[in-house]
């Protein structure tokens, strides 16, 4: 749905990284005989770094990508600014084929379209906070002002105020990684590419940036690819999740999607700790309000509390809390659906039948 | 050859001569026959380490003594420049000739270590990028630091004859090495997510370079200039034997004089010019961090001058 009502700013089609000497022999093997990543392996010598990835991010989407480390995704995500080049398939920012641009015009769209921030912040140790920010525009040639201007709206964008002419390592971790996501906003770029970014940080201030991006985020509206190895940021942050594994991806879907209807064992083994309350909707777990009233007959839901279709399990567990009445759904004016406790709370627990099972 | 003695598989070497050093003696008539071509070279060079020298030479000692410290100060801070002092004032007092003889070795370091610095860095830098030229080159450099001086010395002045000319060349070859390899261990050892940061923003290779690659290899390259400094120092008595003026020249003198005295007159000459070239350099090598972030012009002398003038202004 999102993909249809939104203009795709990246698109990757077919992506492969084959890494080795013999990466285009392998590639061919691949193609006409379809060889797993082992066979490749010990045939060729050659590692698959990602294997056939395809999927397009909308314009201010979040698209976040979820995987362990050695899946591949900090591979896919330095393939939309070609800093690596894919053995097979291509990239296409905004219509543009990124694999069939020259240096310069690649140069000129790193420069002013992408910003990317690292794992582990990559900041330059020899330049002031405020030359790190807007070193993408010192290489085009922009001149002194303009910078010191673009450097303090971006420094002031993440609450780094006043620290323009300190040295990266005067700072600490979170700080320095504030400076990266200054550099990445500072060129005002339509995409933003997190490699990464919070993976580094301890917990605390993982969550203050995590908040300060998202701040950022829903006032800047880039569109954004964000990787990450934790589910949890990927759920608090994406409009989308892909999920991938040993260089594929899995499943891309919204994090409702992920949570409740997992692809593949892999995908439900990652999800079944993730708390359902802020994910799962009152529509996944209700029954149909005429279901409902052909089995159960009499009640007055006049009393009931109501909910929307939309409405969060932990919205629902604060309804269900100041009464006995089963919650009524309520969509436009009518009735649609009614979530009893059982219902309510299998689908806390994350069981599938949590609709199904009726009284 | 081999026909009066019999063939010993045992021993094959010594019945077995395939007149190496015969045949590489032509590089001697290879150097003679070619003397004219490099002439006007060498007249270039001769002229510049003349004029190099006549400068310091024409400076009185106590004005090029308090110059030199006011760079110790600059580039290494006040400790190293009172050491420094100290150090320049018993040179001066060693000899009464001594003075104008370090400042004659002076000009020849000076001169081999801006050559160095012409033909090393950029062989570093490419040896930094390139596994394949390093390889080509390695052994090149193994060569000019371990062959002993002397093997090169008679070619080198068959081609181009005595005098400061051979003195720089043959203290380049040997000074040479560790500019090329510490220029490439420091490209080498630049943190490759920087730079991979700096493509990702759009750097060109030649931005690359200059902006992120030699910054950061800086203090790499400036120990590589220091070790060819005391390097070119240690050259001076063997430049000496080519008829090369300055404390190089006391010693050799003194030694063929078995004349003791003298040759340690000279000999701490050299070490405290060596302690001073040393200490200045090692200062200009320190990290922005262990200077605590300041800029060059505000510390040192310049710093102090700087801050009188804006306190007035």
């Amino acid at each position: 749905m999102t993909e249809t009502s939104r203009e795709a700013v990246i698109r990757c089609d077919g992506i492969w990284k084959i890494f080795g000497e013999k990466s285009r022999q392998a590639m061919d093997a691949v193609l006409k005989q379809g060889l797993s990543k082992e066979e490749i392996r010990d045939r060729f010598d050659c590692v698959v770094g990602v294997r056939d990835a395809s999927f397009s991010v909308g314009r201010g989407e979040i698209f976040c990508i979820m995987g362990l480390s050695g899946s591949g995704k900090s591979t896919l995500i330095r393939h939309i600014n070609r800093l690596i080049e894919p053995t097979a398939g291509s990239v296409f920012i905004e219509g543009q084929n990124v694999n069939a641009m020259s240096a310069k015009e690649l140069r000129a769209l790193r420069a002013q379209k992408i910003g990317m921030v690292f794992q582990n912040m990559a900041l330059m140790p020899h330049r002031t906070v405020r030359d790190n920010v807007v070193f993408s525009l010192e290489v085009r040639g922009i001149d002194e002002a303009e910078r010191v201007r673009v450097a303090k709206r971006a420094i002031d964008a993440v609450d780094l105020t006043g620290w323009d002419q300190k040295y990266p390592d005067e700072l600490s971790g979170g700080m320095q990684q504030r400076v990266g996501l200054a550099r990445a906003i500072a060129a005002d770029p339509t995409i933003l590419l997190m490699d990464e970014p919070f993976s580094a940080l301890d917990p605390l201030i993982r969550r203050q940036l995590q908040t300060t991006f998202m701040e950022l985020s829903a006032e800047l509206h880039k569109t954004t690819v964000f990787i990450t190895h934790d589910l949890d940021e990927a759920i608090r942050i994406g409009d989308r999740i892909a999920i991938m594994k040993d260089g594929v991806l899995v499943q891309i879907g919204t994090p409702e999607e992920i949570v409740t209807e997992p692809a593949d064992d892999y995908v439900a083994d990652f999800v079944a700790g993730i708390s359902k309350l802020d994910l799962v909707t009152a529509a996944r777990v209700m029954q149909p309000f005429a279901q409902y009233r052909q089995m159960n007959g009499d009640g007055d839901p006049a009393h009931w509390p109501v909910a929307r279709p939309e409405d969060k399990l932990n919205a629902l567990v604060d309804l269900a809390i100041g009464t006995d009445h089963p919650i009524l759904v309520k969509a436009d004016g009518a009735n649609v659906g009614v979530v009893t406790k059982k219902a309510l709370l299998r689908g806390i627990q994350g069981r599938e039948d949590a609709a199904m099972e009726v009284a | 050859m081999a026909e009066d003695k019999t063939f010993n598989w045992l021993d094959p070497f010594s019945s077995v001569d395939l007149d190496v050093d015969g045949r590489t003696d032509g590089i001697k008539q290879w150097a003679i026959a070619n003397r004219e071509a490099i002439q006007p070279i060498k007249g270039f060079f001769d002229g510049l380490i003349i004029r190099i020298e006549a400068a310091l030479q024409a400076v009185p000692p106590v004005i090029m003594l308090v110059l030199l410290v006011l760079i110790a100060w600059q580039a290494a801070g006040r400790r190293v420049a009172i050491l420094v002092a100290a150090c320049l004032v018993a040179l001066g007092f060693l000899d009464p000739a001594a003075w104008s003889l370090a400042m004659t070795t002076l000009a020849i370091v000076i001169s081999s270590v801006i050559l160095c610095v012409i033909i090393g860095l950029p062989l570093g830098i490419l040896a930094g990028k390139s596994d394949r030229f390093e390889a080509a080159i390695r052994p090149v450099l193994d060569t000019m630091q371990t062959i002993p001086a002397f093997v090169y010395l008679v070619p080198v002045v068959m081609l181009i004859g005595i005098g400061n000319v051979s003195g720089v060349i043959v203290t380049i070859i040997f000074a040479l090495p560790p500019l090329v390899r510490l220029t490439s261990l420091g490209i080498r050892g630049v943190n490759p997510s920087v730079v991979e940061a700096a493509r990702a923003f759009g750097a060109t290779p030649n931005q690359i370079m200059f902006k992120v690659e030699l910054p950061l290899a800086t203090p790499t390259i400036l120990a590589g200039l220091n070790q060819t400094i005391m390097l070119s120092l240690s050259m001076v008595v063997i430049a000496s034997m080519i008829s090369v003026k300055g404390l190089g020249n006391e010693v050799l003198r003194a030694m063929g004089r078995l004349d003791a005295g003298k040759a340690i007159v000279g000999g701490l000459g050299i070490v405290i010019l060596a302690i001073v070239l040393d200490r200045i350099t090692q200062g200009l090598g320190r990290s922005g961090r262990a200077r605590g972030h300041r800029h060059w012009w505000q510390a040192g002398p310049v710093g102090l001058v700087v801050g009188l003038v804006k306190g007035r202004g």
